[in-house]
């Protein structure tokens, strides 16, 4: 009690000099150090935001973007007959071992478009065939963690799962036959017409999801390889599959 | 530094918390803004693609 009052009778009688002296009495090495740790905890908070960015932030606003472009191309799809303008999105995939929700599929893989919230047919190193076409290898990709994280939960997807592709006027009905969970980001054989690391050796209508893993970083690439069952009409009230039930 | 930083706010301690909150935002809003989505195609961690290169 004494000793405070004691100070505060000092600091009363001379209050602008004395904080003065104590700061010119550390030495110029004790402030290096003190501004260095500073700086250290500083980098320390920034890693932990960028966790939160990453992990948290991005799917805010990759949720968001995705909501809107999806709405936008549903409206495009009611207005009727028409042309199609592809890059605002070709249709809808739907994996129920993923959970429910619906992915909108976009021409490219480029980082930008994915980060919307989206999957992405390949057009570079390989071009992906289209769902519609006769045969060939539908090939998608699309974030595990973060900027929506479509494919977070891809290695729930088993063998004899449906992976349902949705276009204007047709449900795609895949089943999936093989997985592979981890291969090297250059395995770019794994988006061939036949993609034969799968097992398949004909040629036939397959569809290949692609992400990254293991979780939070992109050493690897996971790969799931589905063939296609069958094609059901959309109609009139977009009644979805069996699979989707 | 964030010594110095509070030693140079105007006013008193409530004015000076106050600043610093908004300083903090500001810093915030920045990084999520303009520098982690500058930063994040830099790291390995979101690479989701095959590609030949």
């Amino acid at each position: 009690m004494a000793a405070t009052t004691e100070d505060d009778e000092k600091q009363a009688e001379a209050p602008a000099p004395a904080p003065a002296p104590r700061r010119r009495g550390r030495g110029p090495l004790a402030t290096a150090v003190s501004v260095f740790g500073e700086l250290l905890i500083t980098a320390g908070l920034v890693l932990g935001l960028f966790v939160v960015y990453s992990l948290w932030w991005t799917n805010v606003v990759a949720d968001r973007e995705a909501h809107k472009q999806s709405d936008r191309m549903r409206d495009r799809w009611a207005g009727g007959p028409g042309s199609v303008d592809t890059r605002g999105g070709i249709g809808f995939l739907h994996v129920p071992a993923m959970g429910g929700g619906e992915i909108l599929v976009k021409p490219g893989t480029d980082s930008k478009l994915l980060n919307d919230g989206v999957a992405g047919y390949y057009k570079k190193p390989v071009r992906s065939a289209m769902p519609e076409d006769e045969k060939g290898n539908f090939a998608l990709a699309a974030h595990r963690d973060g900027h929506g994280a479509r494919f977070h939960k891809i290695d729930k997807i088993k063998k004899g799962d449906a992976i349902v592709y949705e276009s204007r006027d047709k449900w795609y009905i895949y089943k999936v036959y093989a997985t592979l969970p981890s291969t090297s980001k250059y395995n770019v054989k794994v988006l061939d017409p036949i993609p034969r690391e799968s097992g398949v050796k004909k040629a036939g209508r397959y569809i290949t999801l692609t992400t990254c893993t293991p979780v939070f970083t992109s050493n690897y690439r996971y790969v799931v390889w589905g063939e296609l069952e069958r094609i059901e009409k959309v109609d009139h009230d977009r009644t979805p599959p069996a699979e989707l039930k | 530094m964030y010594g110095w930083i509070w030693r140079h706010l105007p006013g008193n301690a409530w004015v000076r918390a106050l600043i610093s909150l908004v300083l903090v935002f500001a810093v915030v809003y920045l990084l999520f803004q303009y520098v982690f989505p500058w930063a994040e195609p830099l790291l390995p961690f979101n690479d989701v693609t095959v590609d030949g290169q």
